[in-house]
């Protein structure tokens, strides 16, 4: 008989953690199709953020690095500059990256490394159970904006994608979704295309996934879903917002 | 050992690192350390390493954390505040077993302090620094020369335990210029990559992961009694220490780094005047030569010790530990920036013995 599908060669055996219907296995099941495809097998190195996916190390099939919280682009930026043959990854959360870490990625950006971030924004802190996340929206609960996050005393979200496409360092900049299949599909499209350009060495590629978190924002996966596309699309409308 | 050039402490110390096999640099200015960057930005590409000047120090530890995963000799070097901004990244590298070298060159603090010498990063240096159980290597030259020989060495020492080594120096070392005789050029390609290095080849059972993460208490406890063990194995063989006419001396001055050279000028003085002084100068500071002052404290010709800083006093609690309550200790220290001369320390003991 044909085979028809097989798991990706960049994904472990091991049993993922994450929260039932949580984005996160999609997302890594699309990175690791996205490496397969482009035929990286023997020159990979991942890097894991601090958040829900510190565990990442344990799912990728390759090399990893597991940084401190919010330093993956800086980690990068060095496993990159010394090792130029590795295709190298990040792969990071919204409180990794757009708080702790937003200074280490406008500069890799802005520097034009030649990596790609993979960027989970569910406007959320997940491992730490459920705090206002730089990308939280407007008027939604979280632990620490109970009443709904206030722009007045919470500040606004912040959108990455349209902050790096100001720089001129990055060659590719788009955001993505994963609520349903075809959008699913054009993340990985996406995802695929970003490591073609780390093989084309165009430089930094950075995309975002819009993603739910059933567990933290109090409802169902598929409510979930909804809400990422009813709600967070609008603060973050999907799209290329650069490209070389 | 062919060449003799005057070089700048900061400079020389910048070439002796490259001559030891650095090929990866990644720093943020800040004085008074700001020639080795300035240095390397040049020589690196030269002999075909990598230079970066970070976005912060706190990203240019990290990527320190990462140029080290893929074994590559790695260097940062920094001043006081900057080397305050490291220590979540410093702690991350000694979790993960990775080596590397870091420089102070230390200026006074606390806060933005200033920037003139001082040894006020002690107790950060050797105590801890950062989060966790965890030691560095931390050496303290007193000449340029001697910064150049142990900057040479270091990337051995530090790969050999997997322990990050950190050059404890000052403005001093830093600024003086001095002639030094600089080591041979290693052939870095005779240098093999550690085996535990990451390369893009691991997939399954040979994958290989740099992490410092051990959710679960007893492996994490186990990791905690691995990494006591080596730091035991340093202690067993990397202390070094040099004293210099401590066989008959009343009076055992003890300094290290560039005060170290001070004292042993104060000790000649001493000696011209018909005091008997000597001079106990660690030369490691972790780890730390207790044994010296445990002999020193024990002979019956010691009547007392004085630890001379340029701080309000931190490694005199090292020295009291050695000495163990057999003799006193007196300590005088300059801080603020503020160096003390030979005189100095001779006129701060005469007064006591009178």
């Amino acid at each position: 008989m044909a085979k028809v599908f097989q798991k990706s060669s960049f994904l472990t055996d091991a049993v993922l953690h994450y929260c039932p219907g949580c984005g996160h296995g999609i997302v890594h099941r699309l990175v690791a199709e996205a490496l397969d495809d482009i035929k990286a097998q023997g020159h990979v190195i991942g890097i894991a953020p601090v958040g829900c996916a510190v565990f990442a190390y344990n799912y990728f099939n390759c090399d990893m690095i597991e940084a401190a919280h919010g330093r993956a682009p800086s980690v990068a930026t060095a496993v990159k500059r010394v090792n130029p043959d590795n295709i190298v990854f990040a792969y990071q959360g919204d409180g990794d990256l757009a708080s702790i870490g937003l200074c280490e990625t406008v500069h890799a950006a802005a520097r034009g490394e030649n990596v790609t971030i993979v960027f989970i924004n569910n406007a959320i802190y997940g491992m730490t159970g459920g705090q206002m996340a730089p990308t939280t929206l407007i008027g939604q609960k979280t632990t620490t904006s109970p009443l709904g996050r206030n722009p007045a005393v919470n500040g606004n979200p912040i959108r990455i994608c349209e902050l790096l496409s100001t720089l001129d360092g990055p060659s590719y900049i788009e955001r993505v979704a994963v609520y349903d299949t075809p959008h699913i599909l054009s993340a990985k499209k996406a995802i695929r295309k970003a490591f073609e350009n780390q093989v084309n060495k165009k430089g930094f590629s950075l995309i975002e996934v819009l993603c739910n978190c059933p567990t933290n924002w109090g409802m169902t996966p598929q409510q979930s879903m909804d809400y990422i596309k009813n709600d967070m699309t609008k603060i973050f409308p999907l799209g290329v917002f650069k490209e070389v | 050992m062919s060449e003799k050039v005057l070089m700048k402490g900061n400079e020389a110390i910048a070439e002796a690192a490259v001559r030891g096999g650095c090929r990866f640099f990644a720093g943020y200015p800040i004085t008074p350390q700001n020639e080795v960057p300035e240095y390397l930005s040049k020589r690196l590409p030269e002999v075909g390493g990598t230079f970066i000047q970070a976005e912060s120090e706190v990203s240019a530890i990290n990527m320190i954390y990462g140029a080290a995963s893929v074994g590559a000799r790695a260097l940062t070097s920094s001043s006081s505040p900057g080397i305050s901004l490291k220590q979540e990244g410093i702690s991350y590298i000694a979790g993960a077993e990775l080596p590397c070298v870091i420089i102070n060159m230390v200026r006074s603090g606390p806060g933005l302090g200033g920037i003139q010498p001082a040894q006020g990063d002690y107790f950060q240096a050797v105590k801890g620094g950062g989060h966790g159980d965890y030691k560095l290597i931390v050496l303290a030259p007193s000449t340029v020369q001697e910064a150049v020989d142990m900057v040479y060495g270091s990337f051995d020492l530090s790969e050999k335990y997997r322990v990050p080594v950190l050059i404890l120096g000052d403005g001093m070392i830093g600024q003086i210029m001095e002639a030094v005789s600089l080591p041979e050029m290693r052939d870095v390609s005779k240098i093999k990559k550690p085996d535990w290095a990451l390369d893009g080849k691991g997939s399954g059972s040979n994958r290989k992961i740099i992490n410092s993460l051990y959710i679960e208490p007893d492996v994490l406890e186990k990791m905690n009694i691995k990494l006591a063990g080596i730091y035991r194995q340093i202690e067993e063989n990397e202390v070094k220490v040099e004293e210099y006419l401590t066989d008959d001396a009343t009076v055992v001055i003890t300094a290290y780094g560039t005060v170290g050279r001070i004292a042993k000028s104060a000790v000649n003085i001493l000696r011209s005047k018909g005091i008997k002084a000597g001079l106990i100068r660690p030369v490691t500071l972790f780890p730390f030569p207790y044994f010296a002052y445990e002999k020193a404290a024990s002979s019956n010709n010691v009547k007392k010790f004085v630890t001379v800083e340029l701080s309000m006093g931190q490694m005199i609690e090292d020295v009291k530990l050695g000495v163990n309550g057999k003799k006193p200790v007196e300590f005088f220290g300059r801080s603020g920036g503020n160096v003390m001369s030979a005189e100095d320390i001779v006129d701060f003991i005469i007064s006591k013995e009178v």
